[in-house]
């Protein structure tokens, strides 16, 4: 055997433990061997952090929910037993968050395939991009503050109680939902614009070459394939609609019940005032009103566990659409 | 006509009618910055620039708003919004410097040191940290975090010698810049371990190859060339504490206060008020013309700060650009 080819023995691969063998901390320098600890730390330190609020609101929310909490109407009153319950709040939450997400899908959507598939002129495609990201850094509380300022305009009277003396209240389930919907907006958008540069190239050259406008390829061929990123966007848009309190707070009207304005059933709710769980949850704890912090923790976990649930459904609408599709986000074939 | 609807459309008339859809949205965008403008002129009409500065006091100025009602004199509008522009600057910042200690310090445990059982665990785990809504941060903040801050952590010493200026319950800063620090970590962290994991592998094994420990060519390799990620998770969070107003109007003492470093340890149990939670704090006020005309020129400040923040982060990154990770 040449003394210069390396023996088989040599050539076996080293078993693998792992990474292979690391250098020991006990021969770094001390500043390596602080970062070291404090990573462990702050890696550690935000799990438990994490932890300790999903349960210390668990523990909570089981000592002070209890169903009929869920079911009854909220009442004024002097006693914790007589204040009722929060199902208010809930429809309130459940109506608010239906209103924003119906405005914001539309205008996403076609926003989205706008900038996706035609976006020319190209400054005209930057300009829609750079006001999506805006809304999306803007403060939720100036937010609510336009939709008031809208809202309180003699043109949009009919959207909400209109005084005596001639001033529009600007304060109802509409002026609340259609700023929740530019709260919902970036997310879908961004969501549906990504699904829909991760199509590939020639799923559209084959509707192309059929002959297909590209409208029709836009129905037939690229809408349904970005079905998923836009169930994902929706239920971020969705959480992020329910988490909100400040345009609650500022747009709703901060009544206890749900307070129908005007006479027709449907239209006389939307333009009524209400409130929803954050609110509810804010005027309950020592900030608003507050002598109630055991309805407060009640409603907060119910708010918590939407929002939870909310996420393990972002997670597997995630999962399945890697795996049914065989198309990894990237669009590339698995 | 009905037939025309109905009939497939030409792909001019889709373009035209989506294209306006969008446009739709960037004319919002104009009118929000114009109605908030116009609503807070007569502020800045009768304030001039001193309408920044301070002196004077804030809750009395503000009462005189109120009581005025409908129709204000002149002076009824005077206001010295400084402490709630100190409010914001001084939480913000300690809240935002701390976020992104502890956020780098995460990425690199998660990225490179956590097994993978537990690094399985933590992405999820630190995803519903940055999904709890800001009203639960408050409520156990005001419930659990402000009695123990009041109760354990601020000696009865402490309260008598300033009980004459303020009274510390335990809701101040100190709160403050904890519950926002963990509300703007998760924000972070996600951005900078997507940063992470997209540069090369192979810049951070050669400097392993050269004898480096893991924990120095993570930081000496991989966060210097995730610098650009770095200012974007930084401008990201700064706009999220920014515009925070219900939690901090939750856990921040509602008094308008200048919390003052030479006070000592006492410094850091100060109220303080922000923009944000001012407009929080006075939102049923908004039919007095005066006060309504305050808080609108505090959202108008709010919105040119995010704007300011997001032109900031391009400038920054233009000369790291050269170190962007191709590929």
């Amino acid at each position: 055997m040449n003394a210069l080819a390396p023996s088989r023995s040599q050539l076996e691969q080293p078993r693998h433990t792992g990474r292979g063998k690391r250098s020991s901390p006990m021969s770094w320098r001390w500043g390596d061997r602080l970062a070291l600890a404090f990573a462990w730390i702050a890696g550690v330190g935000l799990c438990v952090i994490a932890a300790a609020i999903v349960i210390y609101m668990g523990v909570r929310g089981i000592q002070y929910l209890r169903p009929n909490l869920l079911a009854s109407r909220p009442a004024v009153g002097t006693s914790q037993s007589e204040t009722g319950g929060f199902l208010d709040p809930l429809l309130g939450t459940a109506l608010l968050t239906l209103i924003g997400i119906m405005l914001a899908i539309p205008l996403a959507v076609a926003s989205a395939l706008w900038v996706s598939e035609y976006g020319r002129p190209s400054w005209v495609a930057r300009v829609v991009e750079s006001s999506i990201e805006i809304v999306a850094g803007t403060p939720d509380i100036v937010i609510a503050l336009f939709g008031l300022a809208i809202f309180q305009l003699h043109l949009f009277a009919p959207f909400s109680f209109t005084a005596s003396g001639g001033g529009v209240f600007g304060r109802s389930f509409i002026a609340a939902g259609s700023m929740m919907s530019l709260i919902a907006l970036p997310p879908l958008f961004t969501a549906t614009r990504d699904g829909l540069q991760a199509v590939p190239a020639h799923m559209r050259e084959a509707a192309y070459a059929l002959g297909k406008t590209r409208i029709a390829t836009i129905r037939r061929v690229l809408l349904p394939s970005v079905r998923s990123n836009i169930a994902t966007g929706v239920t971020l848009g969705v959480s992020r609609i329910i988490g909100d309190t400040a345009i609650v707070v500022l747009l709703l009207g901060e009544s206890l019940r749900l307070e129908s304005e005007g006479s027709v059933p449907v239209i006389g709710l939307l333009r009524g005032t209400g409130s929803t769980l954050t609110s509810y949850v804010y005027d309950n704890s020592p900030a608003g009103e507050g002598a109630a912090p055991q309805k407060a923790y009640a409603a907060a976990f119910v708010l918590l566990a939407f929002v939870l649930a909310l996420n393990l459904i972002v997670d597997r609408i995630g999962r399945s659409q890697a795996d049914a599709t065989g198309l990894t986000a990237a669009g590339a074939i698995v | 006509m009905l037939r025309r609807l109905r009939d497939p459309w030409p792909d001019h008339r889709a373009e035209l009618t989506l294209g306006a859809v969008s446009l739709l949205l960037a004319v919002l965008v104009v009118a929000m910055l114009v109605f908030v403008a116009v609503h807070a002129w007569p502020t800045f009409q009768h304030n001039g620039l001193s309408w920044l500065g301070g002196g004077g006091n804030l809750e009395t100025q503000i009462a005189n708003m109120q009581t005025t009602g409908q129709h204000a004199p002149a002076s009824a509008y005077k206001l010295s919004a400084w402490p709630f522009i100190y409010g914001t600057l001084l939480s913000t910042a300690v809240a935002v410097v701390l976020g992104l200690a502890v956020a780098v310090l995460s990425s690199i445990f998660i990225v490179e040191l956590a097994p993978s059982r537990l690094r399985r665990i933590a992405i999820p785990v630190i995803r519903v940290l940055a999904s709890v809504p800001s009203v639960i941060y408050g409520l156990i903040g005001v419930l659990v975090l402000v009695p123990f801050v009041g109760n354990h952590l601020i000696t009865g010493g402490e309260k008598s010698s300033v009980q004459n200026v303020v009274e510390l319950t335990g809701a101040g800063l100190l709160v403050t810049v904890a519950i926002l620090t963990v509300m703007i970590t998760p924000i972070m962290v996600a951005l900078i371990c997507e940063a992470f994991v997209s540069v090369p592998n192979s810049w951070r094994e050669g400097a392993i190859a050269l004898g480096v420990n893991p924990v120095r060519a993570m930081l000496a390799v991989t966060v210097r060339a995730a610098r650009p990620a770095i200012v974007a998770a930084v401008v990201l969070a700064t706009a999220r504490a920014l515009g925070e107003a219900i939690m901090i109007s939750m856990v921040s003492g509602s008094r308008s206060f200048v919390p003052k470093p030479v006070d000592g340890l006492i410094f850091f149990f100060e109220p303080l008020r922000t923009l944000a939670s001012a407009i929080v704090d006075y939102h049923e006020g908004v039919g007095a013309p005066a006060l309504s005309s305050t808080l609108y020129a505090l959202a108008l400040l709010l919105l040119f700060s995010a704007f300011a923040l997001s032109i900031a982060g391009y400038l920054i990154k233009l000369p790291l650009r050269r170190f962007q990770v191709r590929g």
